[in-house]
């Protein structure tokens, strides 16, 4: 079986340790997590891990079934990328003096359908939110006016479905 | 009925002002924990003066390690069925609490393990006695949490108690820190019936079920393997009526051992690698392989890809995550055994296979000339742990819990040994724990003293844990400890005979004069070297009232067989 990219989705509990509790499931098997955000989800008090992964899918199943087996997890699924809108944001930091230089520097920012987040007296920053190959091409644009900081945040996703495992989260909430 | 309910209600609400310390131990009063296994420290030193003062409802039993200490509560927890509790000060006496936990956490064995921690002004400076053993244990523990406020331990508890217990059991731990045990706060407890994040039964899907019983009934060769989820859901009664009316050979894990009496015709023996002949074989011939609570373990299974492959494979499993985890389901169930069985019983036809029956007889015929004569009956040579066993059944009669270590002698102490109740098998299964034995036969007659406690030990194992024998001595539990002594590490010898061209590196025990050590602890002692004196050495250990210890020397290259090889095939078992 061939390995691909999956978007695991958990909602949790806050919880003290369920961070390392939840990569541990990980490393136990050697599977590198290639991002891995958490954040408040829609439902009040509940949290939700977004982990990116490149693995066979039966890998996947059984590390999410292991995730969702934590006492405070609620629920874990897992989507190929077809299933998911997905996004990551990437900071870049360049040169202010390279603005002196022409206009090219903007017409690289408008083209790519990213913006200035702020412009300093040394450095700017340009933001970009978008697929992994959009900020990765931005990032290659940018590179001869010399970037002195990059950041890319992980992946954030939601499901191809009206409700995803959010409705099975709500339901489980419910009985409770 | 409803004033009493209120009145109930409102007992639990009320509080009393107490340390930390105190609460803890009210609270293992509440929890109905008679017994508590530990051994004291600096960091948990509040819980010990807490303990002093109820002596009369909680017997504390001082370990001499903590290794001792958690096998003690594991055993205690397999023959009670209730969960162990232990205590372990910060630092090393945390860390050496691990394989305890991690050998619970393989086998399913509910254990409550508290620990003191440094005091929370102190965390994370490397103070005196400090370790992380919150981050220590995750990987081994059903769940854990830290305690850094006196008001959180009622709660913490409440839940700890709830985890270990509830769905598949397991281990949990509540790390709790110095000055939380001090701390003086308002009491009130309430035990914990659910968390909203966690489904310890899954909910039972009849058409599951449904199906589950059209393949059954249409089986012309079906199997069942039984596991220990048995014997955690208390569902022998139901197992047993399931096998009767369906007639289907049925084989155990050596966790699932003793979940059906050992003399029922129906049960057929022991899988993996060192069972019997037939199950194993037959593994591979079965039209229908139900599993039920239990986990496809590696040592069962041989190597996967040539394991049942002919077989449409029932799956009973209380964990969701155990369903395609190593073995692929046509029809997976999920749930608590004894309600699934049940539903499955009202739907399963009489019936008997006695065609495919007698494959498995005439397997066990074939196993019995080349393999069991030999191992319960030999006339002359060294004496043979299969003999001794033997032996000790004549005498037991299958009533005895039997506690045995890690080694060759586990393996012929599963295969031989006779049980007529459940709950009376206590090994280390998943994580295989030299050292479990002697400490787990303690904590198993301290739960159930009624019971005759045997510990069947090698000479390996043994010495892991031989400083409990003063923990025997100080609790008077009477304990019977069987030494099967073949000065070797014999499990690891027989595969470097049989596959590493007989080069014994570090197998081979020169050990020490264990009557005089055992004597040094006060126990009666006796050793056996020749086999006219082994029965009679036997029945003395069995009915001598108090803690005996009987060594019998037995042969020094002896190997255990039948044998699926590592990487091999159920079907490739070997008789010789």
């Amino acid at each position: 079986m061939e390995k691909e990219e999956f978007t695991i989705t958990a909602y949790t509990e806050n919880q003290v340790g369920l961070l390392h509790r939840i990569t541990i499931i990980f490393t136990k098997r050697k599977v590198n997590i290639e991002s891995l955000t958490t954040s408040e989800s829609e439902k009040e008090g509940i949290h939700r891990f977004t982990i990116a992964i490149t693995e066979t899918e039966v890998v996947v199943e059984k590390i999410v079934k292991q995730i969702e087996k934590q006492v405070e997890v609620l629920k874990a699924d897992f989507y190929k990328n077809k299933e998911v809108v997905q996004q990551e944001v990437a900071l870049y930091k360049i040169p202010t003096k390279s603005l002196t230089n022409g206009i090219e520097v903007e017409r690289i920012v408008r083209q790519h359908n990213a913006r200035f987040l702020t412009i300093e007296k040394d450095f700017l920053v340009i933001e970009k939110a978008g697929f992994r190959r959009e900020t990765k091409a931005l990032f290659d644009d940018l590179k001869p006016f010399g970037i002195n900081e990059f950041v890319r945040s992980g992946r954030v996703a939601v499901a191809r479905e009206e409700h995803g495992i959010g409705e099975a989260v709500e339901k489980l909430l419910a009985q409770n | 009925m409803g004033s009493q309910t209120v009145t109930k209600q409102k007992e639990q609400t009320v509080t009393q002002v107490m340390s930390g310390a105190e609460a803890i131990v009210k609270i293992l009063i509440e929890e109905q924990i008679q017994v508590a296994f530990g051994y004291p420290g600096g960091a948990i030193m509040p819980v010990y003066d807490a303990l002093y003062d109820e002596q009369d409802r909680i017997q504390h039993v001082l370990a001499r390690h903590e290794q001792g200490a958690i096998h003690a509560a594991q055993g205690y927890a397999r023959a009670t069925s209730k969960p162990g509790v232990c205590f372990a000060t910060s630092g090393p006496g945390a860390t050496n609490l691990i394989t305890g936990i991690a050998d619970a956490q393989i086998d399913s064995t509910p254990l409550v393990c508290i620990t003191g921690q440094v005091p929370s002004s102190l965390l994370g400076s490397d103070a005196f006695q400090e370790t992380d053993v919150i981050g220590i244990s995750m990987p081994v523990t059903k769940w854990n949490c830290q305690i850094t406020d006196a008001t959180e331990i009622p709660e913490a508890l409440a839940k700890a108690f709830y985890i270990a217990k509830s769905g598949r059991p397991g281990p949990v731990l509540v790390d709790i820190t110095k000055d939380a045990q001090f701390q003086k706060f308002d009491y009130s407890y309430t035990p914990y019936k659910k968390i909203r994040s966690y489904v310890p039964k899954p909910e039972i899907d009849l058409s599951s079920i449904e199906k589950a019983a059209v393949e059954i009934n249409n089986a012309k060769r079906p199997l069942i393997l039984f596991g220990q989820g048995v014997i955690l859901a208390n569902a022998e009664k139901e197992f047993k009526k399931l096998v009767e009316k369906t007639g289907i050979p049925s084989a155990w894990t050596i966790l699932g051992l003793s979940a059906l009496e050992t003399d029922h015709p129906l049960n057929v023996g022991m899988l993996g690698m060192h069972g019997n002949y037939g199950p194993n074989l037959l593994t591979n011939e079965c039209d229908v392989l139900i599993a039920i609570g239990m986990r496809f373990d590696d040592r069962v299974t041989g190597n996967l890809t040539k394991y049942a492959k002919q077989a449409k494979v029932i799956h009973f499993e209380i964990d969701p995550a155990e369903i395609n985890k190593n073995v692929k389901a046509d029809i997976p169930v999920l749930g608590d055994a004894k309600e699934t069985i049940s539903h499955l019983l009202k739907l399963v036809k009489p019936n008997s296979h006695e065609n495919w029956f007698q494959r498995f007889q005439e397997c066990a015929k074939i196993e019995q000339e080349k393999v069991i004569n030999r191992e319960l009956h030999p006339d002359t040579g060294s004496l043979s742990m299969g003999e001794v066993i033997n032996i000790i059944n004549k005498y037991t009669k299958g009533d005895a819990i039997i506690v045995s270590d890690v080694g060759q002698h586990q393996m012929v102490a599963c295969r031989y040994s006779k049980f007529s109740k459940s709950k009376s098998n206590i090994t280390s299964g998943g994580l295989g724990t030299m050292g479990f034995g002697l400490p787990a036969a303690l904590g198993a007659k301290l739960g159930v003293p009624d019971r005759t406690v045997i510990a069947i030990i090698g000479d390996g194992g043994f010495q892991m844990t031989i400083q409990e024998l003063a923990t025997i001595y100080q609790t008077k539990a009477k304990v019977k400890l069987l030494l099967l002594n073949n000065e070797f590490l014999g499990m690891v010898r027989q595969w470097q005979q049989l596959f590493f061209d007989k080069r014994y590196s570090s197998t081979e025990l020169i050990n020490p004069d264990f009557q005089t050590i055992v004597k040094g602890y006060y126990i009666p002692t006796k050793k056996v070297t020749e086999r006219e004196h082994l029965e009679k050495a036997i029945e003395e250990f069995i009915n001598y009232d108090g803690a005996y210890f009987l060594e019998v020397m037995v042969g020094k290259e002896n190997n255990v067989f039948p044998m699926v090889p590592s990487g091999a095939g159920v079907s490739e078992i070997r008789l010789e």
